[in-house]
């Protein structure tokens, strides 16, 4: 018999600890499903290791992915830290890039890229903060639960998304190939040292930082957090909940409409079918690996990067199926649940013949 | 004119059954006091397993008790880690669809484009020939005649047994039911498993029956429709008819517009409906606030512990 008994004292770095255990359970469903699949563990974790810090060429790989999960995580920690569940970004994700796109495409097509640069990163932010503030006015005024409508709104996003590159916004000399036109190249990101990293990387880290400062450095960010934390409290104390629920999910849009920006603009170079592959999911595990703290989400994307990356290499050298990230990615994330649960709480083993009968009180004492 | 309602209809209920079961499983977990969020995941792999077992055996009852025990054993992770860790409810089943769509997208693609088992519609003697009433209710799979019967029977169970009362009791105060004596750790479990079994069978239903066959996007999102249903219905299982049904027909409009290419409506718009109208719904039940608030279990979400 196993019982759990609350600790008087959670340690410090208990965050850190957290991520450790989570890690180690994600190592080791690894190793289960290698073993099952027929393939050394060993072998399989050196592929990816190999894959991922190879060569600089593909750890750059690493960071290219890092991007979108930065902003993606940025966003979903923001709204986390008030108690909002932002299921929403990828939907949000979707409209950056159909905002990007069509600035790049039918608004500015002319534009230098001083110009179009700036104006696609400004209206994929204002596409995904305009989608995340209809579950934000839902929540604020009527108090309609968020997880779901932010949830239901990605397919919404997705159907359009490809209503257009299928029909109205579809490249007129590809081939019947579902996808828009080539961006103009002035609204292609910057790639830096020959790889294809690009201006969006920055950008996404200097929105952690940014991030870090407004909740955890301004008068603002501080009563958010106290909403996350008691927001009857907060009520009372006279925060505005209202206004910052809307504020809060504006941000959050925001974020995540950047990673399409980011996508389309970085990498893809047109509105096509490889926007919407689940980096608003992933963005739920990289703020809660990183304990929603704005710092240490770009760390956590990196980590959820670099799996992507190493499952890729399982793909093309051991011929195991790529999709093997995601079964760890979730792994990563009930990982953490273990590592929170093991340390609010002490594992006692009781002979199951010691185990007191119940008190009156109810406390087995 | 009638022959178009009565086929519109047929599709209603046709369309109508995995959110059905997945409404009624995900009612009775909540009614346990659990948020299960995992319903999405659970009926993927239901799907998944329900048709590789049809694959493999060729046997029908092994394929659908086959996509249920699937969803129940994911349910069951979803158990350990709210129940025995005491983790967050909503993150848990959060996470417990990322893990199902990982599997279902990992084990299943040798899967695609095979044949496997096809459960097709049957008419039932007599019943179905009512007319209209009997070529829209009683000219389908036999996943909808489980349905007709398990939305009742869970109601009734639900309400009018001592299991139910038990079951409720947990739901609404977890601490009160304790102190009475009752198991709340084995309740729950047990209202969890349920709701992962029909997540699963609902699941086994899309694979095996509505659209035979195995794609890894097969669902849709009708796990997250079913769990707004369950808000909708406000967790009377004999409700969930017309939530699912609220589905079912827009579901239905969209084929029909499609079979018939009137162009009144976009078909992207139509795609959107389900979703977008659900949405709505959620807006109109919440706001008319007092029935909602009242039948909402006290204790949905909120873990038990005797010791705090």
């Amino acid at each position: 018999m196993i019982r759990l008994v609350k600790k008087s004292e959670v340690t410090r770095y208990s965050g850190l600890n957290s991520v450790a255990i989570a890690g180690f359970i994600a190592f080791g469903t690894g190793c289960i499903i290698f073993g099952l699949l027929g393939v050394n563990p060993l072998t399989a974790y050196t592929v990816m290791f190999k894959g991922v810090f190879g060569s600089f060429h593909s750890f750059s790989e690493v960071l290219v992915k890092a991007t979108p999960l930065t902003f993606t995580g940025l966003a979903v920690a923001v709204a986390a830290v008030m108690m909002l569940w932002n299921i929403g970004a990828e939907g949000q994700l979707v409209w950056g890039g159909i905002f990007a796109a069509g600035t790049a495409l039918f608004l500015l097509p002319e534009a230098q890229p001083y110009m179009l640069i700036p104006a696609v990163l400004v209206t994929a932010a204002f596409g995904g903060m305009l989608w995340a503030l209809i579950p934000g006015v839902l929540k604020a005024r009527f108090q309609v639960n968020e997880i779901l409508t932010t949830l239901l709104l990605n397919y919404v996003a997705i159907i359009y998304m490809e209503h257009l590159f299928y029909g109205p916004w579809r490249d007129p000399a590809g081939f019947g190939f579902p996808g828009t036109a080539q961006l103009p190249e002035a609204a292609h990101l910057l790639r830096f040292l020959g790889t294809r990293i690009h201006l969006g990387f920055p950008l996404a880290m200097l929105c952690a930082v940014g991030l870090f400062f407004l909740l955890n450095k301004s008068s603002w960010g501080y009563k958010v957090r106290v909403i996350g934390k008691e927001q009857k409290a907060a009520s009372y104390a006279g925060f505005n909940v209202t206004g910052k629920t809307l504020a809060v999910m504006a941000i959050s849009g925001a974020l995540a409409g950047m990673a399409g920006m980011a996508e389309v603009c970085g990498i893809h170079y047109r509105l096509q079918t490889g926007l919407a592959v689940g980096y608003g999911y992933d963005g739920i595990i990289v703020a809660w690996l990183a304990g929603l703290n704005p710092l240490f989400v770009p760390l956590t994307a990196v980590l959820l990067g670099a799996l992507f990356v190493g499952g890729e290499q399982l793909q093309s050298v051991l011929g195991l199926p790529s999709t093997i990230s995601l079964i760890l990615e979730a792994a990563l994330l009930f990982g953490l649940f273990a590592g929170k649960a093991m340390q609010q709480y002490r594992l006692v083993f009781i002979r199951s013949d010691s185990i007191p009968e119940r008190s009156p009180a109810g406390r087995p004492e | 004119m009638m022959e178009d309602i009565v086929f519109i209809g047929q599709i209603a209920i046709k369309s109508s059954v995995a959110v059905l079961l997945a409404t009624i499983g995900e009612i009775i977990t909540e009614r346990g006091g659990v948020l299960n969020l995992g319903v999405e995941g659970m009926m993927i792999v239901g799907a998944l397993a329900g048709f590789a077992a049809g694959f493999a055996t060729g046997n029908p009852y092994l394929a659908i008790a086959a996509g249920a025990m699937a969803g129940g054993a994911l349910s069951l992770i979803h158990a350990f880690f709210t129940i025995k860790l005491r983790s967050n409810q909503v993150l848990c089943g959060l996470a417990l669809t990322i893990l199902g769509l990982g599997l279902a997208n990992f084990l299943g693609r040798p899967l695609i484009g095979e044949a496997g088992v096809r459960i097709r519609a049957f008419a039932v003697p007599y019943l179905s020939e009512i007319p209209y009433l009997g070529e829209i209710f009683f000219q389908q799979s036999p996943y909808a005649y489980g349905a007709y019967i398990l939305g009742p029977l869970a109601w009734y169970v639900m309400f009018k047994t001592r299991a139910g009362l038990v079951l409720r009791a947990v739901g609404e105060d977890a601490a009160a039911a304790d102190a009475a004596g009752v198991n709340v750790a084995a309740t729950r479990t047990i209202a969890i498993w349920v709701g992962g079994l029909f997540s699963g069978l609902a699941g086994s239903y899309l694979s095996l029956s509505y659209t035979p066959g195995w794609k890894e996007t097969m669902t849709g999102g009708q796990g997250w429709i079913a769990i707004a249903m369950v808000i909708f219905c406000t967790w009377n299982p004999l409700r969930a008819f017309w939530g699912a049904l609220l589905f079912g027909g827009l579901t239905a409009l969209q084929f029909f517009f499609q079979a018939t290419s009137i162009d009144i409506i976009p078909a992207y718009v139509l795609k959107m409906l389900p979703y977008l109208l659900t949405i709505g719904v959620l807006v109109l039940v919440t706001s008319s606030g007092k029935r909602r608030r009242s039948a909402s279990p006290a204790d949905l979400g909120v873990p038990f512990s005797r010791e705090s």
